[in-house]
């Protein structure tokens, strides 16, 4: 009004109150507005994907080396004297995948030594082994090639995640080493071997003599087909000589050997990493012989939790949510539709259904750890529920999502246009047939929608199932609502909290999983709301 | 669509009724100290792959929330094992007996809390006197208490290096808290204090950053911040010595022999307490004892060595062992 006022006095007549100077002015800054208003809601929508990228890409790179595992494949001896073909369950299983191990690396004799070949293979393999013979998938009698699980280490090893690969380099002049009593001298031609002591952080004694220790980089000779590891360097008249332990004897035990030889430099030191230069050895020994090989992680994917993060999988907590989302929405979809419906259509207005349309908005906002304690008195307490099950976890969180629905339902009922229902009863239907035949079947998307909300909300809680002992520890996939369970959230807690590297990944990878357990959900309700959907 | 409400709401009240019969128990359950669940976990699974028993549930629920859980009473619905970062209290002791219930202790191991900073930084040398210097929210400068002022290690000492005083840790929430300002600030804190605020007060303008329960978070903060230091538990720096270095306090570095020795100041027992009313009720639990006190689980070359859990002196562990076999309840 104002502006119509402001620019009628300029009018002369020709130029009309559209088409006037200041006119063009300020249709100039309106379509300037609202082209920056565009530009600025389109860089919003920009920075949100830029931010789900970084997050997505982040998570999924961190998870893949999860998805992979390395096994080692070995002749392993069921023949049986070892397992018994009657009862094989009974057979000692440890001792046989020791033994098997053992016989890779026929030098290893002391006590120290075979607990650190031992500790190359998983300590979950004896009992996967077992499994596997008693379900009949290896076959018995004689001695058996069998693919085992590598332990963590060794598996984030092979992944390149431990120590970094240190490619072996050629060394200029030759090496003539001797071994005796299990430690080698080493004769270099070429005295270059003392630059690169110095550069691993060698410090030289009196003597002129640089000592490799467990705090300097490693230093790990190859010759034929032994390695060797330097312990010590000091210059010779015709060179360099070196004190080395072996960590891979020489051909046919032999005790001498003279030629070429590749360095390996590994950066870090021995002391700071979690895998020695004997296992380093070791798994590049099984790795050129051809015997480990990686492939799909069917363990993660299939098996329940375990400490070993090797072994751990993420099937029980998949099953577990699984079952406790079954519950929460047989309890609270009923439930929450028919409170709708009765709330919204069949209800008085009065001051009761106020108090109580007040009380369902003031529920949604509570707090769900107040959800747990509750399921705690109630159920666990008063109803003698057992604990750790997925009935109850399930009870629980369709108590949560309960409000959500009612107010998700009710508004979509609301939507429903009253002629339909006018139109219902002018027919002669009767109220229910109304709601039933009419009203329900048009709300049915929006219900939907407000469904799947509660239930995304009730799939990510962790604090409510914390009162009611589904935070646990559960190695068993669960068979049913009343074994114990846990679920994913709570998975991906208890891993991200593990000291293991490993579990680092695995963490990832269950988070993962649990995106796709939620796609998959929303996909399900996306199905039924499109069958659902009508226009009017 | 009357149909489908009214078979989904008989579902869902099959499945509420079916509930009520509980089948019988046969999995042992332990609840409790976080600190523990690691090494309990561990035994745990060992112990359902080789006994052919069913594997033990493990709750987390701190050591507190375990007690009151452990304490309620006899019977399927009250755990059969409580883990704990500290002994039993009196308190707690009476309310167990009160129940019914005989608390049978075992002592399991030790476990060390470092402070410890990036590898990319300086290791530091420091006494329990500096720690609490550098992390009460009282201290006393020239006799007089005042609140803490220092900003930098080296006002502390000048042997200190120059850098803003910035400790990542846990909230007053968590054990490993507890037991930190017991073994340090407890022990290093001057009278005056200890008149003024008890001495476990720590300082809450910055210097001191609650980093949350999760030990891998504060690992990861240390990475990226090499001027910061974190208190967390030994196993966690055992894990992750490629990145971490322990400081040393009162001149002991934080290692597995220090710790095991008892040399390294900052450390303490962890217990896993049974319930002497469920063996023989509850399947397994006289073989699940029998497990954890083994040598192959708890010894210094056991499987919990390996997770970071620091065993007792030999004769210790043999004494434990013979007790919790024995079954030896307390305060009876």
């Amino acid at each position: 009004m104002s502006d119509l006022t402001s620019t009628a006095g300029e009018t002369d007549g020709r130029t009309g109150l559209h088409t006037s100077e200041a006119a063009k002015q300020r249709l100039g800054r309106r379509y300037r507005a609202e082209a920056r208003f565009k530009w600025l809601g389109a860089g919003a929508v920009a920075l949100a994907a830029l931010f789900l990228l970084i997050l997505l890409s982040t998570i999924v790179a961190q998870a893949l080396p999860a998805f992979r595992m390395n096994y080692v494949t070995l002749p392993v001896d069921l023949s049986a004297e070892r397992v018994d073909p009657a009862d094989p369950g009974a057979a000692n299983y440890d001792g046989i995948v020791n033994d098997a191990i053992l016989a890779q690396f026929p030098a290893v004799t002391g006590r120290q030594e075979r607990r650190l070949a031992r500790g190359l293979i998983s300590s979950g393999a004896p009992p996967l082994l077992r499994d596997r013979v008693v379900d009949g998938d290896v076959p018995l009698g004689g001695t058996v090639e069998v693919a085992l699980p590598l332990d963590d280490f060794a598996d984030l090893y092979l992944k390149g995640l431990l120590a970094e690969e240190g490619r072996v380099q050629r060394l200029a002049g030759t090496v003539r080493a001797t071994v005796e009593e299990g430690a080698a001298t080493l004769a270099f031609t070429d005295a270059a071997i003392l630059d690169r002591a110095r550069e691993a952080g060698a410090t030289a004694g009196e003597d002129g003599a640089l000592a490799l220790t467990a705090s300097t980089a490693s230093l790990l000779v190859r010759l034929d087909s032994g390695v060797f590891k330097l312990t010590g360097v000091a210059p010779a008249d015709d060179g360099a000589r070196a004190e080395a332990a072996v960590l891979r004897p020489l051909a046919d035990a032999a005790t001498a050997a003279d030629g070429e030889a590749g360095l390996r430099v590994i950066a870090t030191p021995e002391g700071q990493r979690k895998i020695t230069d004997q296992e380093v050895v070791w798994i590049d020994g099984l790795a050129e012989r051809g015997l480990t090989q990686t492939t799909w992680n069917t363990i993660f994917l299939s098996s329940g939790a375990s400490r070993e993060a090797e072994m751990a999988g993420i099937w029980g907590a998949v099953v577990g949510s699984a079952l406790t989302m079954l519950v929460t929405l047989a309890l609270s979809f009923p439930i929450g539709v028919a409170a709708a419906i009765y709330l919204e259509e069949f209800a008085p207005k009065n001051r009761l259904t106020g108090i109580i349309e007040v009380n369902i908005n003031n529920l949604a906002a509570v707090p769900s750890i107040v959800f747990g304690l509750l399921g705690l008195a109630v159920f666990l307490n008063w109803f003698n529920l057992p604990r750790s099950a997925p009935l109850v976890g399930g009870m629980v969180l369709a108590l949560m999502t309960l409000p959500t629905m009612i107010i998700a339902a009710r508004a979509a009922l609301r939507a429903v246009p009253p002629s339909i229902r006018e139109a219902a009863l002018g027919v002669g239907a009767s109220k229910v047939q109304t709601v039933f035949h009419h009203v329900l079947p048009l709300a049915m998307p929006g219900i939907l929608t407000g469904t799947i909300i509660g239930m995304a909300q009730a799939l990510g809680e962790t604090a409510p199932l914390l009162m009611i002992g589904m935070v646990a520890f559960i190695v068993d996939v669960p068979g049913g609502f009343t074994d114990p369970a846990t679920v994913l959230p709570v998975q991906i807690f208890m891993w991200a909290d593990f000291p293991e590297p490993a579990f680092q990944q695995k963490t990832s990878a269950a988070i993962l999983i649990l995106l796709a357990f939620l796609v998959l959900m929303n996909a399900i309700a996306v199905v039924l709301r499109k069958r659902f959907e009508r226009r009017w | 669509m009357n149909r489908i409400l009214v078979t989904t709401s008989a579902a869902a009240l099959a499945v509420a009724m079916s509930a009520g019969v509980a089948a019988a128990r046969d999995q042992i359950q332990i609840v409790g100290s976080s600190t523990v669940f690691p090494f309990t976990t561990a035994v745990a699974e060992r112990f359902g792959q080789g006994t052919g028993n069913q594997t033990p549930v493990v709750e987390s629920t701190g050591t507190g929330g375990g007690m009151k859980l452990f304490c309620a009473g006899i019977g399927e619905s009250h755990p059969d094992f409580t883990n704990a970062s500290r002994p039993i209290k009196d308190s707690e002791l009476e309310s167990c007996m009160a129940a019914g219930v005989t608390p049978v202790e075992i002592k399991v191991g030790f476990d060390g809390i470092v402070l410890a900073n990036s590898k990319t930084s300086e290791r530091v040398d420091l006494t329990k006197e500096q720690i609490f210097n550098a992390l009460a929210k009282n201290v006393v400068v020239d006799g007089a208490v005042v609140e803490n002022p220092y900003t930098n290690w080296s006002q502390i000492d000048s042997a200190l290096p120059d850098k803003e005083i910035e400790v990542l840790g846990p909230p007053p929430t968590s054990g490993t808290r507890d037991a930190f300002v017991e073994l340090v600030m407890e022990e290093a804190c001057p009278e005056a204090i200890e008149e003024a605020d008890g001495c476990t007060q720590v300082r809450e303008d910055g210097a001191y950053v609650e980093a949350g329960e999760n030990d891998n978070l504060i690992v990861q903060k240390l990475e990226a911040n090499p001027d910061a230091f974190g208190i967390f538990g030994f196993s966690f720096l055992d894990q992750n010595a490629d990145k971490l270095q322990g400081s040393t306090i009162g001149g002991v570095e934080p290692t597995f022999d220090n710790i095991a020795s008892g040399d390294y100041g900052v450390s303490r027992s962890l217990f896993v307490y049974a319930k002497k009313e469920h063996v023989g009720v509850i399947p397994g639990m006289a073989e699940f004892i029998k497990e954890y006190t083994s040598e192959a689980a708890w010894g210094p070359d056991g499987y919990l060595a390996d997770k970071g859990l620091i065993p007792l002196p030999e004769a210790d562990r043999a004494q434990q062992r013979e007790d919790a076999i024995a079954l030896k309840g307390m305060g009876s």
